[in-house]
């Protein structure tokens, strides 16, 4: 029997989970929004996305090998996974060289200047999508009317979307009854009928996509729950207090980008807590904040900035919110 | 919906290959190598020299304190020598080697296999003699039974529970056991109650044991007090404390013991023993060992004399497979792999597992993505990624304060992360430093 034997520690077995497979796995669950954005944009939605997560993965390479000297590791998804989120976060007819800045900043600042995946403070993907906020309001904020593969790309038609109707018409003093009928309906919203970022819009697909993952295990309830129930909560109380200068719960749930945000980026491993309890204080955070800005903020949407607010305080939760140990405090009654 | 411990837990493919595979006896070795340090305590003091005749049962290491135990002759033979032999640990330790000639038991044993049921003998009786019969822990932690028994002043227990969990994939020697040998270790765990003065057993038995469990079922009316309580399959449910949650929803405190809860636990293995020990005056020499694999030939349960090499189990069990790339004492979840298949069977030593080369190598490491699976799935509600990372950085003050010295290794976090990092490594490794600290801090 001279056989050489491996020696380690225990244990001996592993689940067959990896890195890799969680990336893909958020991956396929995009897949079905995907497939709804390109229905109601068209040819926009393919090249933005191409173009979102060419350039990401090519930026991870090229910082990986050239300027960190390390081994690339895009192979495990993670950039295509920014790219993807990144084109899911602006308009359809956004110009290639804006979203190849946005990839950049995205990665370049967002992801690798912290040493790379697993260490970036803030979802990449947001950081990206904000610089492009702040930098290119108008091209940002000019959505395309969906109208299929009519729809064109940067010659799109663009008008506003169902929030910022709903914003000015407030801010003018339209009683909300009224701006509703400028909108689409609820059911038209729950398919993605509606202009808005790419692939926000299609509530329908984003809930497929959640299910799946939830399925797979690949991310738990407690996020996107809290944050879709503090959302209903909190404007539920304003819209029962005030119908006529707030929209309905349902209608901040559907538009924006409550359910690509809650499902896709606050759950984001990285920047996202620790602890079950910790979970649930970033969700209700990230809830509030939103309503805040949308509400009483001078934005129509503010997703993309509550989750970056929470992800600042992730450390902090981490170090307080701990999970409670077994036998810490015993009541054995 | 069936009990189970509340916190963590994984659920590992449970392979148990040998399940169908009745005890055997294994024939006897040529030598054994007696390690007189087998359990958790003292070594024992070898009793024996070089040119001894020994028959099987005699004790040839006796106790060294309270925490020890008495080791006894698994052969009869001739003592060859006293020498430092590697062992399962892969270090060098004392081990009284034996000469195998016939098979002459000592006088005193009672070999009849007829059912013993009437207890004659009072609970200090009781105690005394497993202290005798050298009965440790045989779950794989290897605590003397005796200690367990011997409840401190001041403590009140209600409760003896019997681990029949057997959670680690792969091993199935408790559950054979439960099989076959039902109703010695029904009257083992009787006298065990007898010992601990209570009147209320738990036998607690995954659901993926259905033939014992229904067994098991049948035979209990006869013996009043005992209870038997199927449990949802999940790892590590054999950890005592998670036994105790799952059982009686108790929750020993954080660096308590299970007594301060009024609980005690015992392996199904020991209450076996323990029938040995007292109805047949056999002293605990022979144990049953799991020898299995995804492709051993003949994936079996052996009844092993303690002391035989592991390579005449694997003989046994058709041979060392062409593939294979590890060995381990046992189970995937928490055995130690071995570098050598001649270190010998121990009293602890509840299976042989024999992992395929491909199976043989860790998950390739890469950047921890903070997805919080190790936290989700430790029982203990640690932060093994944290405490990987505390012990990186020797932060000993903040490791002690999360919580390192809970940490029952059982393995779960290494076993679900995603990234492969080496997190019990580290963990055990910053748990060695902080209870360092702590016994210096006592002096």
């Amino acid at each position: 029997m001279n056989k050489l034997l491996t020696v380690s520690p225990s244990p001996h077995v592993y689940e067959d989970t990896t890195v890799k497979r969680l990336m893909f796995d958020v991956i396929i669950a995009l897949l079905p929004a995907l497939a709804f954005s390109i229905y109601f944009f068209g040819m926009g939605a393919i090249y933005v996305t191409l173009t979102a997560v060419v350039s990401c993965v090519a930026f991870e390479w090229l910082i990986q090998k050239y300027l960190l000297k390390q081994e690339p590791s895009v192979s495990d998804g993670s950039a295509i996974l920014t790219g993807l989120l990144l084109a899911f976060n602006v308009p359809t007819n956004l110009p290639v060289w804006i979203i190849i800045i946005g990839s950049l900043v995205a990665i370049g600042i967002g992801k690798m200047s912290f040493g790379g995946l697993g260490n970036n403070p803030f979802n990449p993907a947001l950081v990206g999508r904000v610089f492009l906020l702040i930098s290119f309001p108008v091209q940002m904020t000019s959505w395309p009317v969906p109208n299929g593969f009519n729809t064109g790309y940067t010659d799109a038609v663009t008008g506003a979307t169902p929030l910022g109707v709903m914003k000015e018409g407030i801010d003018k003093g339209d009683a909300v009854s009224d701006i509703m009928s400028q909108v689409p309906s609820h059911m038209e919203m729950f398919y993605g009928h509606m202009g808005g970022s790419m692939g926000e819009i299609a509530a329908l697909a984003l809930l497929i996509g959640f299910a799946y993952l939830l399925i797979r295990k690949v991310i738990t309830w407690h996020i996107p729950v809290s944050i879709i129930a503090t959302i209903t909560v909190f404007t539920g109380i304003l819209w029962l207090v005030n119908p006529e200068s707030i929209a309905d719960p349902l209608f901040h749930l559907l538009t924006g980008g409550v359910l690509l945000g809650a499902i896709y980026m606050a759950t984001d491993y990285v920047t996202s807590p620790m602890s079950v309890k910790g979970m649930w204080v970033y969700g209700i955070g990230i809830g509030v904040i939103t309503v805040l800005i949308r509400v009483f903020g001078a934005y129509p949407e503010g997703v993309s900035f509550a989750i970056l607010i929470m992800n600042a305080f992730v450390p902090l939760i981490n170090i307080y919110l701990k999970p409670k140990r077994f036998g810490e405090e015993v009541n054995n009654g | 919906m069936l009990k189970t411990f509340t916190k963590g837990g994984v659920h590992p493919a449970e392979s148990k290959y040998s399940a169908d595979s009745p005890i055997e006896k294994l024939p006897l070795p040529k030598t054994v190598s007696i390690p007189i340090a087998q359990h958790i305590g003292a070594p024992s003091k070898p009793l024996v020299k070089k040119g001894d005749k020994v028959k099987v049962g005699d004790v040839i290491a006796e106790s060294a304190g309270f925490v020890s135990a008495n080791i006894h002759s698994s052969v009869s033979g001739t003592v060859t020598k006293i020498d430092n032999v590697l062992d399962s640990t892969g270090y060098r330790k004392p081990c009284i080697i034996i000469d195998v000639e016939e098979d002459e038991w000592n006088k005193d044993i009672d070999r009849s296999t007829d059912l013993k049921k009437e207890i004659s003998l009072m609970d200090k009786e009781i105690i005394q003699r497993i202290n005798q019969a050298g009965i440790v822990g045989l779950g794989g932690a290897t605590f003397p039974s005796h200690v367990k028994l011997s409840v401190p002043e001041g403590k009140k227990i209600d409760v003896l529970i019997i681990n029949g969990v057997e959670c680690e994939p792969y091993l199935t020697s408790d559950h054979r056991l439960m099989l076959e040998k039902a109703e010695e270790m029904l009257v083992g765990i009787q006298i065990l109650m007898k010992a601990l003065s209570v009147n209320r057993a738990i036998i607690g038995i995954e659901n993926n044991k259905q033939d014992a469990l229904e067994h098991l079922a049948g035979l209990i009316k006869n013996y009043p007090g005992i209870e038997v309580q199927a449990l949802k399959v999940k790892y590590p449910q054999g950890g005592e404390k998670q036994l105790i949650k799952a059982l009686i929803n108790r929750e020993v405190p954080s660096g308590g013991l299970p007594l301060d809860v009024g609980a005690v636990v015992h392996n199904v293995g020991t209450a076996y023993a323990v029938y040995e020990a007292i109805q047949k005056n056999k002293p605990l020499f022979e144990r049953v060992v799991t020898v299995t694999g995804q492709s051993v030939k003949k994936p079996s349960n052996f009844m092993v004399r303690i002391g035989t090499p592991v390579a005449d189990l694997i003989e046994a069990a058709g041979g060392l497979p062409e593939d294979a790339g590890k060995v381990i004492n046992g189970g995937p979840m928490m055995g130690k792999a071995l570098n050598s298949l001649d270190v010998p069977v121990i009293k602890g030593t509840s299976g042989i597992l024999i992992l395929p080369e491909k199976m043989a190598a860790r998950k390739p490491e890469s950047n921890c993505i903070r997805c919080a699976k190790c936290v989700s799935v430790c029982p203990q509600g640690l932060e093994p990624y944290l405490l990987n990372k505390l012990t990186q950085l020797e932060k000993n003050d903040i490791l002690e304060k999360d919580g390192v010295m809970d940490c029952i290794e059982c393995g779960s976090c290494a076993f679900t992360c995603p990234a492969g990092l080496p997190l019990l490594d580290y963990i055990r490794l910053g748990k060695s430093r902080v209870s360092r600290i702590i016994r210096s801090r006592k002096q």
